[in-house]
């Protein structure tokens, strides 16, 4: 292998914890910020605490600037102390008897640092993150926006060569959360090496990662920029969580017939076999009757089974073949006197059907 | 109409009360009250005996008489040095039954707390067993450095923290094993190695349990008895501690046996005071 000439992170390891197994395999350049977004129990968190040495991979290994931090098959392992990586805990784990200042100072002194330098270390970092005027403060004298800067000063101040954020804003309330999240994300570009940042809010994931990694059940099933994560989605659960219907079935030309059930018409671009179909719930027409003039070329009949108020328009959830989300105005919703049970007729223009492969979803 | 049983009235005062915290009526039932006061009786009677009974007038000459002051100081000096010696190696045995894995850990777990429930004469005949001079070690500290234990200070303190050390032990395990490790892992993670971990961050974390778990084991052997005159004697001046002065000041001078243990009563006091937001609350630890 010739990873040791990478810089950055590279992984391709299995994790077991329990009767739960983590496959990965992934490369980090240095500057990235990875995001890591899945499902409560999808591995993200065993994935960081692998990378920090807390859970020894089961086979394969993992190298962090060009140098085996852990490896199965030899039985290399650097414990957790001896690994440059800066962590953030979800709840932070500021030490409760020390001082901001001696929190930050921690690392330079564990990692060999006088004290007098490893003070002047971390206060360096607390001036660049704005929280000189909180070195005194115990830990729980903070409020959590400051807590959260501290945990990251606390990291940074080691000089990690990979920074790990599980879930860094998910202790904030939702005002403080915009003001951190851009400030974290100032903080991140100015970070050198790899970063990972652990989440389960997608916007977050868009806004502070360069790339989105997205785990299910231990295993990645998606990798790619926000963008295309978000008009791509590779599962339900990438779907559901940028808000598109997504189906799978099997296109043949202009055609594609769902697995689940129903067929959509599609743009004709040659496509044959396997492919993905998503489409905006915004894009969907719902009418009380099947319509007959139109320029849609998918319409289905369908019963609401739901009705959920979003901030300026109402979901409808929609049984039918396929089955779909769509929104419309709360207008339309008491015009056309929409109610759980109501029949509809649903329409999709062709050209609003994203239609692409799982291959493509994979694609750097 | 309806029949209502059990309607008495309420005071404003119990009204209030109700109002603001809530729950129904909290009267003791009689067949509990009555053993209570007597179990309360039993517990305070004789200690405000002791406190009537004492001879106030001459307090000070009595404690200053020289025996009383030796056994105080006999019993201070040992009582805190049996204290150090159990902070010294008893707190590492207590992080490694609570964090370490290795065969036979139960069976340690389960040693260590023998003395707790002991009796203490056995503990004092056990240590003479071992140290005495024809014990199974002493032999050889006697005969290799001429060295010889019972009967002497060093046999007190060694008595005192036989008998003191599993609590401090006890205290400080329990305290380990609920401590939040999610601070030790983040202290790994920052660099520090297992050593550094234990003192910057595990140690600081369980301070109030280490300071509860000393002051408890002082108190215990300050008051230690049993394993103390089995295994070093009685000597005034030498091995005589303040329990023991106690025991045989009740013989021929009761007044001085009552001042002495006003002293002693003192001291519990003050160690339950220290430890009253550990106990006195009521309910777990904080």
């Amino acid at each position: 292998m010739t990873d040791e000439g990478i810089d950055g992170l590279v992984v391709d390891a299995e994790v077991r914890r329990g009767d739960f197994r983590l496959v990965v395999a992934m490369t980090v350049p240095p500057g990235q910020v990875v995001g890591v977004l899945g499902p409560n129990g999808a591995g993200k968190s065993t994935l960081l605490s692998a990378l920090a040495g807390l859970t020894p991979v089961a086979a394969g290994r993992i190298v962090l600037a060009g140098q085996v931090i852990d490896d199965a098959g030899t039985g290399a392992f650097v414990e957790a102390a001896g690994r440059p990586v800066g962590f953030v805990f979800q709840d932070y784990r500021l030490f409760p008897h020390l001082s901001v200042a001696d929190n930050v100072a921690f690392s330079p002194r564990a990692r060999g640092m006088g004290s007098r330098a490893a003070r002047s270390a971390a206060s360096h970092w607390l001036s660049r993150l704005g929280l000189a005027d909180l070195a005194g403060r115990k830990p729980g004298e903070l409020s959590g926006g400051q807590a959260q800067r501290v945990a990251l000063a606390r990291a940074l101040a080691g000089q990690p060569a990979l920074l790990l954020l599980d879930e860094p804003l998910s202790a904030l309330d939702a005002g403080t959360r915009l003001d951190v999240r851009d400030e974290l994300k100032r903080h991140l570009s100015d970070f050198s090496g790899p970063c990972l940042l652990v989440t389960h809010d997608p916007l977050e994931a868009l806004v502070l990662a360069d790339r989105l990694l997205v785990l299910e059940d231990g295993r990645i099933v998606q990798e790619g920029t926000p963008a295309q994560v978000a008009r791509q989605p590779a599962t339900e659960y990438v779907a559901t969580l940028v808000g598109l219907n997504l189906y799978a079935g099997r296109a043949d030309g202009p055609g594609v017939a769902l697995a689940g059930g129903g067929a959509f018409v599609i743009p004709d671009r040659g496509q044959h076999g396997d492919v993905l179909v998503a489409v905006r719930p915004s894009a969907l027409v719902v009418s009380s009757q099947r319509p007959q003039a139109s320029s849609a070329r998918n319409t289905w009949p369908a019963r609401i089974a739901g009705l959920t108020l979003l901030a300026d328009r109402v979901r409808l959830d929609l049984e039918g073949r396929p089955p779909a989300l769509a929104d419309v105005t709360p207008a339309a919703v008491a015009e056309l006197s929409l109610s759980p049970g109501s029949q509809v007729w649903v329409a999709a223009k062709a050209t609003d059907l994203e239609v692409y492969t799982h291959a493509d979803t994979q694609a750097e | 109409m309806i029949t209502l049983s059990r309607s008495s009235g309420l005071t404003a005062r119990e009204r209030a009360r109700r109002a603001a915290r809530g729950g129904a009526s909290r009267s003791v039932p009689a067949p509990l009250l009555a053993p209570a006061l007597v179990a309360v009786a039993f517990l305070v009677l004789p200690l405000a005996g002791l406190i009537i009974r004492a001879p106030w007038g001459r307090l000070g000459s009595v404690l200053s008489g020289s025996d009383a002051t030796q056994a105080l100081q006999l019993s201070l000096w040992t009582a805190s040095v049996a204290t150090m010696i159990s902070l010294i190696i008893g707190v590492p045995l207590a992080w490694l039954l609570a964090r370490g894995s290795f065969p036979g850990q139960r069976l340690l777990r389960a040693l260590v707390t023998l003395p707790l429930v002991l009796p203490p004469v056995v503990g004092g005949v056990a240590l003479l067993l071992a140290f005495g001079r024809t014990g199974f070690l002493g032999r050889y500290l006697d005969s290799w450095f001429g060295l010889t234990i019972p009967f002497t200070p060093v046999a007190v303190v060694m008595a005192e923290t036989f008998v003191a050390m599993p609590f401090l032990i006890i205290t400080v395990e329990g305290a380990l094993r609920s401590a939040d490790q999610g601070f030790e892992e983040a202290a790994a993670t920052l660099g520090a190695t297992r050593m550094t971990v234990f003192r910057r961050v595990t140690v600081p974390l369980i301070a109030p349990s280490l300071g509860a778990g000393a002051v408890l084991c002082w108190a215990r052997a300050l008051g230690e008895f049993g394993a103390t005159i089995t295994f070093a004697g009685s000597f005034p001046g030498r091995t005589e501690t303040m329990p023991i002065a106690v025991y045989y000041a009740l013989e021929n001078d009761p007044d001085a046996a009552i001042a002495l243990s006003l002293v002693l009563l003192l001291v519990s006091v003050v160690v339950l005071v220290s430890l009253r937001d550990r106990w006195l609350r009521g309910g777990s630890a904080p």
